[in-house]
């Protein structure tokens, strides 16, 4: 029996970080900036909720969720990125023209395709809304292929939402739905958790693909939401986030019981994981 | 023709499965009220001797804290309830509710209804039992608001 090599299983650009310079960089909040990178070589197209693992030289690599995906090698991939630690704060510090080595694509993709046709409802908690801007961007442009668009967006107070320009864009075509946790003046808008937007959003119970993403009990409540609407568990989608480091299901430390996250996910839908979620030892 | 009170009622997910009688019997203690953008529903302090099924628009609940302002807890939408210090003495307002816009609503005599519950005990557990389902399940968003779930919980 013939084995597979390492290079025949993972595509160039998964093992050696390639060369990105950042020719756009804006901040979105106050610890949170978003990267356009150009590839200086040969890049690298990425399908929607896939992930690259962004290396600074000299400091670390983390697996960062594409926020703006190219659908070409050779086009820019735009990165969202939180400032949280040494390595994802570096990036966040990159100035114009900066080198940043970039491996991927990694994972899987939202299954944005098998939605044609049927409702789309995307349930965003914090920077989860950047993994799953890819799935908006892409019923916008093929809006005649899909039913009811729903987005469900919450944050923790309004200076830490994202995308604020794009989502008063996105209004004029698809239902916004935004809250957050906590507000002070002069917020006008919905202040409460948004697995409880779930309730009202517009959307055919059994026609229509969930796609949630956010810190895991936020995800954990948007669940039982979507399932008291009616919503079957093959047709929630989670995108999860555990420790990455090798991004190519080499390492084990993604490992959530069978399945190696950053191999075979980020993405699941609700009856794959949904019972390894709830085990505390995993 | 406008529809009468209990007919309102019966379309509203907090009465789903409840008998005709007792929601005759509670839309006997309701009336329709409207509030214009910005006013105040009630005060902090007030006597809670109503509550109100939110039908159209955004109340918001909160309070005034010196000196950030009016800081909001939570924001109510059609289908909510707003109030319950109706329920149990002293029978006063813990929090500020006021219209963010337009808001219709069905407003309840809590008295008349606590009278009504007193005298027919499955009507009262019947709308309690409601009651404290809406109760649990604002506790439950306020515990997962507790966790400050998008707070830095990372560190790469």
């Amino acid at each position: 029996m013939a084995t597979a090599t390492p290079s025949e299983l993972h595509p160039v650009g998964a093992f050696v970080p390639l060369p990105f310079r950042v020719a756009e960089r804006r901040q979105d909040t106050g610890d949170t900036w978003t990267l356009t990178l150009e590839p200086e070589e040969s890049g690298f197209a990425v399908e929607p909720g896939q992930f690259a693992m962004v290396h600074v030289f000299g400091v670390g690599e983390v697996p960062i969720s594409v926020s703006g995906p190219p659908e070409r090698p050779g086009d820019p991939i735009v990165l969202t990125v939180r400032a949280v630690g040494a390595v994802s704060g570096a990036i966040c510090a990159s100035e114009l023209g900066a080198l940043l080595g970039l491996r991927g694509p990694c994972g899987n993709s939202w299954p944005i395709a098998e939605a044609t046709a049927g409702d789309v409802v995307v349930v965003a908690g914090g920077i989860g809304l950047a993994p799953l801007r890819p799935v908006v961007l892409h019923t916008l442009a093929q809006r005649d292929s899909y039913g009811a668009v729903s987005v469900l967006y919450g944050a923790r107070t309004p200076a830490d939402l994202l995308y604020t320009d794009q989502l008063e864009e996105w209004r004029s075509t698809i239902a916004v739905d935004v809250t957050v946790d906590a507000a002070e003046p002069p917020w006008k808008g919905k202040v409460g958790v948004v697995p409880k937007l779930v309730a009202t959003a517009e959307f055919r119970p059994e026609a229509v693909t969930a796609f949630v993403c956010g810190p895991e009990v936020m995800m954990h409540f948007t669940v039982q939401a979507l399932r008291e609407r009616g919503v079957p568990d093959e047709r929630i989608m989670l995108s999860l986030e555990r420790d990455m480091r090798c991004g190519i299901g080499l390492c084990g430390h993604c490992q959530l019981g069978p399945t190696l996250v950053c191999r075979d996910g980020p993405v699941y839908s609700q009856a794959d994981v949904g019972a390894l979620l709830g085990v505390r030892e995993l | 023709m406008p529809q009468q009170l209990d007919e309102v009622l019966a379309q509203i997910p907090f009465f789903d499965g409840m008998a005709e009688d007792e929601i005759a019997l509670i839309a006997g203690c309701g009336r329709n009220v409207h509030f214009d953008e910005g006013a105040t529903i009630f005060r902090q302090g007030d006597a809670a001797d109503d509550f109100y099924v939110i039908r159209h628009g955004t109340v918001a609940v909160g309070n005034f804290v010196p000196p950030r302002g009016e800081l909001v807890i939570e924001t109510l939408e059609a289908g909510d309830l707003l109030g319950w210090s109706w329920l149990f003495p002293p029978y006063r307002t813990h929090f500020d509710a006021r219209a963010l816009s337009p808001v219709r609503a069905t407003q309840f005599d809590g008295k008349c209804l606590r009278d009504k519950c007193a005298a027919d005990p499955a009507l009262g557990f019947d709308l309690m039992s409601r009651f404290a389902q809406v109760l649990i399940e604002r506790l439950q968003w306020t515990r997962l608001r507790l966790f400050d779930l998008y707070g830095n919980g990372h560190s790469v």
